[in-house]
């Protein structure tokens, strides 16, 4: 296992990895958008995390499907008797922006087809995201086609293929993460609206926390198994506490009254469709687990307020207002009467 | 080392200064753009560097139009097919491994390459490598891909330089060690980050770079430990040519130009001592030192190269022209290399071969199954429509304006709901009183131009020249994007506001003219719609000067005008 970069190393940028670790409690969250400068930290986040959360258990197929849920192998799984099954780290998957469709979705394996005549499907980017994370840096500036070819798959779960005489359909759930600058490009609504949360990465102003940044950075540097170390304790009780709040999950109250006042919120901020709803009740929920909380209070909904509605308010380009300063208000608005 | 005469410049030292660094710790510095023309200065950096490099660190040439499987590797398809067996190619990311690679004509490389030469850079496999990018843009927009300069520490600009010839290497294999083991205290830290936020560099691999750099310029000088001078350097060398403003002297002034304001003095707490007080007079000893230092000239540049950071990201053009490989409407195949990005047409390739089989089982008795060359791929062919993009410039100004706005955003409406079949887009440009603003960027969404068209105020002069200059500014975003663009002007050509604000009608009408000629020069289409009562007036002056076509229409309503620019716009597509 190569190491990585400890995420409780990470100084700064709280609001991007309470983000990620709530998508890791609830992966039906719905993945995750993060907007701001560059070299930021947030790809070293996202690869963090991944090697935070403990490993799964995945059979040996190209899929590494989950062997204790029938309904989400691939076929080739499902009709086997026996499975074997191995120990895996989470995967991250990186999409560079000038991927063809070809290695995202998955093609015929033309070494196999022309040298020996055999017609095989050589499996996609999207295959070996299955059940883990994909990372799309400067999403903004993905390829139209590219885009719409992972919203399909990641609403469905599921890549179909069919091509070239294969027809190929195997499990691909991921939570799709990305990043981006919008000064650079804007991203489309219908895009926006499919990422559960976004958040506003910003560098961090005070020249205390930068380096701080910095001299951990370079000591991780200069001796990663000795920094590694350093810090696995705090990895350690930050899975332990990630493990729990994924067990509480289920048990997570969401009182009606709270549930009143995240439609309200919802209404008041005439957020497009019921996808935002959906996404601030999973949410808090999440947050409440991860928290040890039994219940969803009304400060849950504040705080998440931001994070899950925040990429789905209609924008007006004559208004120069922030959407976050809009949540804000709408916030105080809908709680203060 | 010596210097050759008395040419040393302050620029030709740092350049010299900046070889020595990366040569001695190539893949953690990331490496170096070199921003000039081809020439001699040039070659003789590339020649002393190769000198100072060591012969166990490759320096590989890549031309900007490389293949992607020859960067990443792959399956060598053409040896795979001669001997029938997977053979495998190396690509140059393994290649450089421990070294650099040399990459030319940097400023067009595109996008989706820069974007894995990145990746690579930071995938931290083998040694990793370094990059030597030679960037020959003359445009201030013509500029290496932000998404590698962010990976490089360093940037030459070689026109300010004079020869390198001469230049006697040292050794520096063991510069790199001593680096690592030097001790830095967290005053310098502080002030390197200090000074960087200042200057608005707000990325924090620059800042990484920095530190790094500092340590190697210790280990050069052999000190025993980092000195201010050091961080002083590192500061010149990697953060002075990203800074987005360089705060003046004078306190006062930093806070006004500066977006983000400059950090507060962290309050003095009582566990951190004395490092904390020091930090921001440091940070301003190293921006005095960075400001005197600076190649005079580039001051004034600074405001111009954020414009610059804001425009790159047009470069996405090269990869929207390259995806037309990729998309569009399948129109046969053609014979092609399917590792050039483009797919392989399996049937049509077998096809191709059938015929030769006989043949080739007598030269190659040995082999089975089919025998296909590198002569029988096809690839698809798509033909891709090239997007259309109407760019409406409307006169807001006196008392017709409020009809005409209606008129104006009417026909914005047509069009984008016919649009919307074609995925042509749509622009508003708004003048009035002194200036002329955007209300509209290129868009395909007709709620968001209902929206950002709401409410449009009107009244006051006629800023004509201006807002032909923001349309043909525009014009130019949109081309450079791949697609078409086409200027719909809605005026009655009265200028009456010059260029910088003044209200001169003659002065106007003259620049506005000259503006029009200059548009001509771009060609980009032009359709004026005349809106005064008398159609051999101004207007129709203008559109002849912009060669463009008049169309008199004083009661514009918004279906002819709508019809008019479809019928435009469908020529325009015929002929491009």
């Amino acid at each position: 296992m190569s190491l990585r970069f400890p995420f409780s190393a990470i100084a700064g940028q709280d609001e991007l990895k309470l983000a990620l670790l709530l998508t890791a409690v609830d992966p039906m969250i719905g993945g995750l958008l993060a907007l701001g400068d560059r070299g930021t930290g947030k790809s070293t986040a996202v690869r963090a995390l991944a090697a935070l959360l403990p490993d799964i258990k995945a059979t040996t197929c190209a899929y590494h499907c989950d062997p204790a849920s029938p309904q989400t192998m691939c076929d080739a799984c499902r009709s086997e008797a026996k499975l074997k099954t191995r120990a895996l780290q989470i995967p991250v998957v990186d999409l560079p922006l000038g991927a063809t469709e070809d290695r995202v979705i998955g093609a015929l394996n033309l070494e196999r087809a022309l040298a020996h005549g055999e017609k095989a499907f050589e499996p996609g980017l999207l295959a070996s995201a299955n059940r883990g994370y994909l990372y799309v840096d400067e999403v903004n500036l993905l390829e139209d086609h590219i885009v719409d070819l992972l919203l399909d798959v990641a609403a469905s779960g599921e890549n179909v293929v069919e091509r070239e005489g294969l027809s190929v359909r195997h499990p691909a759930r991921f939570v799709l993460v990305g990043s981006g600058n919008p000064e650079e490009g804007e991203l489309r609504p219908q895009l926006l609206d499919r990422f559960g949360l976004s958040v506003d990465v910003r560098t961090p102003g005070e020249v205390k926390i930068w380096v701080e940044i910095v001299k951990r950075r370079l000591a991780y540097e200069a001796n990663p198994q000795a920094f590694v170390a350093e810090w696995a304790d705090k990895d350690a009780a930050l899975q332990r506490k990630l493990v729990a709040a994924r067990k509480r999950l289920n048990a997570v109250a969401m009182p009606d009254a709270v549930m009143d006042r995240a439609a309200e919120l919802c209404i008041h901020l005439k957020t497009d469709g019921i996808r935002g709803q959906l996404t601030l009740m999973r949410v808090t929920r999440a947050l409440a687990a991860y928290e040890g909380k039994s219940e969803v209070t009304e400060d849950h909904l504040k705080r998440m307020a931001g994070p899950a509605l925040r990429h789905r308010l209609r924008r007006n380009p004559l208004d120069e207002t922030g959407s976050g300063t809009r949540i804000d208000r709408a916030v105080s608005e809908v709680f203060g009467a | 080392m010596t210097m050759d005469g008395a040419s040393d410049t302050v620029a030709t030292i740092h350049a010299v200064l900046v070889c020595r660094l990366l040569a001695s710790d190539p893949s953690a510095l990331g490496g170096v753009v070199l921003r000039g023309p081809a020439g001699p200065v040039r070659d003789s950096w590339i020649a002393m560097f190769r000198g100072f490099l060591p012969k166990s660190r490759p320096l590989l040439k890549v031309p900007h139009h490389v293949a992607n499987d020859r960067l990443l590797g792959g399956l060598d398809v053409a040896a795979t097919l001669a001997s029938g067996k997977p053979i495998a190619e190396r690509g140059l990311f393994a290649d450089a491994d421990g070294g650099l690679l040399h990459l030319l004509s940097s400023e067009r490389l595109s996008l989706d390459k820069a974007s894995y030469v990145a990746a690579a850079m930071e995938s931290g496999i083998g040694q990793g490598f370094g990059l030597v990018a030679c960037d020959e843009g003359m445009e201030d927009d013509e500029v290496t891909p932000t998404i590698l300069t962010e990976r490089l520490a360093f940037r030459i600009n070689l026109e300010q330089c004079q020869s390198f010839d001469g230049i006697d290497p040292d050794d520096l294999s063991d510069v790199a060690r001593r680096a690592a083991d030097l001790p830095m205290a967290d005053q310098l830290l502080a002030g390197l980050s200090g000074t960087a936020l200042r200057m608005g560099v707000l990325s924090l691999r620059p800042l990484i770079f920095a530190v790094r750099v500092a340590r190697l310029i210790a280990a050069l000088d052999e000190a025993d430990e980092v000195r201010e001078e050091d961080a002083i350097m590192a500061a010149n060398l990697v953060l002075a040519h990203r800074a987005r403003f360089m705060p003046q002297s004078d306190e006062e002034e930093t806070n006004e130009e500066a977006p983000p304001p400059p950090p507060k003095e962290p309050p003095p707490e009582d566990e951190q001592e004395p490092s904390n007080p020091t930090e921001g007079e440091l940070a301003e000893v190293i921006l005095e030192a960075v400001r005197q230092a600076l190649p005079p000239g580039l001051l004034e540049q600074l405001d111009h190269a954020s414009r610059i950071q804001k425009s790159a990201k047009t470069g996405a053009g090269s990869l929207s022209q390259k995806a037309g490989k990729m998309r569009g409407r399948p129109a046969g195949t053609k014979r092609g290399d399917p590792r050039q990005g483009a797919r392989l047409n399996l049937i049509e390739t077998l096809r191709t071969a059938a015929p030769w089989q006989k043949l080739r089982r007598k030269t190659q008795p040995e082999r089975t199954g089919i025998l296909v060359s590198k002569d029988d791929f096809r690839v698809n062919r798509y033909k891709q429509k090239r997007e259309t993009t109407a760019i409406f410039v409307v006169d807001a100004s006196g008392s017709a304006a409020i009809r005409r706005m209606a008129e104006a955003k009417g026909a914005v409406e047509y069009i984008l709901a016919d649009c919307y079949v074609r995925r042509d887009r749509v622009a508003l440009i708004a003048f009035r009183g002194k200036v002329a603003e955007i209300l509209l960027p290129p868009t395909r969404s007709l709620q968001r131009a209902r929206r950002s068209l709401a409410d449009l105020p009107g009244g006051g002069g006629t800023p004509l020249a201006a807002a032909i200059d923001s349309s043909m500014l525009m014009a130019e975003q949109v081309r450079r994007s791949g697609g078409t663009p086409i200027i719909v002007f809605l005026t009655d050509g009265r200028a009456n506001i010059t260029r910088d604000g003044t209200a001169d009608r003659p002065r106007a009408a003259a620049e506005s003219d000259e503006a029009a000629k200059a548009l001509r020069l771009t060609g980009v289409q032009a359709l004026m719609i005349d809106l005064s009562e008398n159609r051999d007036g101004v207007a129709k002056k203008l559109a002849a000067s912009m060669g463009g076509i008049h169309l008199p229409l004083p009661y514009a309503d918004a279906a002819r005008i709508s019809h008019n620019v479809s019928l435009a716009m469908k020529s325009q597509r015929g002929s491009s």
